[in-house]
């Protein structure tokens, strides 16, 4: 089984390249059982998020 | 007269322009040059665009462009030394969060942030969100701001910066934990956690 802090860096290389079917399964098998990671996991998908909006966030700010 | 309006709105992004420009360059005097070209750029096609958010837009975006030329043309002469001792505080605190057995420590084990969308519609997180990214060591911050402002691809951040692929991945795993770690503190931690 994965530890935390290996899924951790499963879960940043998810952003940036396609995991391989082995360690999409692990993961998925970790995640399924630590809350923790899963709050990780939407964390990084947030700042994903947050950094794609920062420019349009500039769009408003001075209006 | 159009034109002298649309070059007023411009010149009014520029304090912003230079900001975002400097956040990522790290050099006053190369964000400076990447603005004034982005503006110069900006007014050689100025009369397609009629709103003035379609204008910020595309001026934002042809700034972006410079910022990657720039940060392109830099690649070779990155340096890499001094940053070092930063990076290693960054790693230890990442590690602090966990036990011997790499699995979290109960305390430091993430929880998940109230409603977080809500958070991108306040200016005071994005004060918070910029200061986090102020804070990353410099190197690590640049690799996070090209892969997720400018959009390259991690293979080009490695050859842009001469990188092993995995030496990219430790830098951006080390950014994004980073930002969590800070906005967790930063904005989050006075949320009421759910169970």
């Amino acid at each position: 089984m994965l530890s935390c802090k290996h899924t951790t860096h499963l879960l940043s290389e998810a952003l940036d390249r396609p995991l391989s079917r082995r360690e999409r399964f692990a993961l998925r098998f970790h995640l399924l059982f630590c809350r923790g990671c899963r709050a990780f996991q939407g964390q990084m998908d947030f700042l994903r998020k947050a950094s794609r909006s920062f420019i349009h966030w500039r769009d408003a700010g001075d209006q | 007269m159009t034109d002298t309006r649309n070059a007023e709105i411009i010149s009014g992004f520029r304090p912003q322009m230079l900001k975002f420009a400097r956040l990522q360059l790290q050099d006053d005097s190369g964000a400076e040059d990447a603005v004034q070209e982005a503006i110069e750029a900006a007014l050689g096609g100025i009369d397609r665009f009629a709103g003035r958010s379609a204008l910020k837009t595309w001026i934002f975006t042809i700034l972006r462009h410079k910022i990657i030329d720039a940060l392109r043309e830099r690649g070779r002469t990155v340096q890499v030394s001094s940053l070092e001792r930063d990076e290693s505080e960054l790693d230890e605190a990442f590690d602090a969060l966990f036990k011997e057995n790499a699995h979290w420590s109960p305390q430091s084990r993430p929880k998940p942030w109230g409603d977080p969308e809500e958070a991108l519609q306040q200016r005071q997180f994005w004060h918070v969100f910029e200061t986090c990214l102020e804070i990353l060591p410099a190197r690590t911050a640049r690799v996070f701001m090209m892969r997720e402002f400018l959009g390259f691809e991690t293979d080009e951040i490695c050859t842009t910066l001469a990188l092993t692929t995995s030496n990219c991945n430790v830098i951006l795993h080390r950014a994004r934990a980073g930002l969590r770690q800070c906005l967790n503190q930063g904005w989050f931690a006075g949320e009421a956690q759910p169970c």
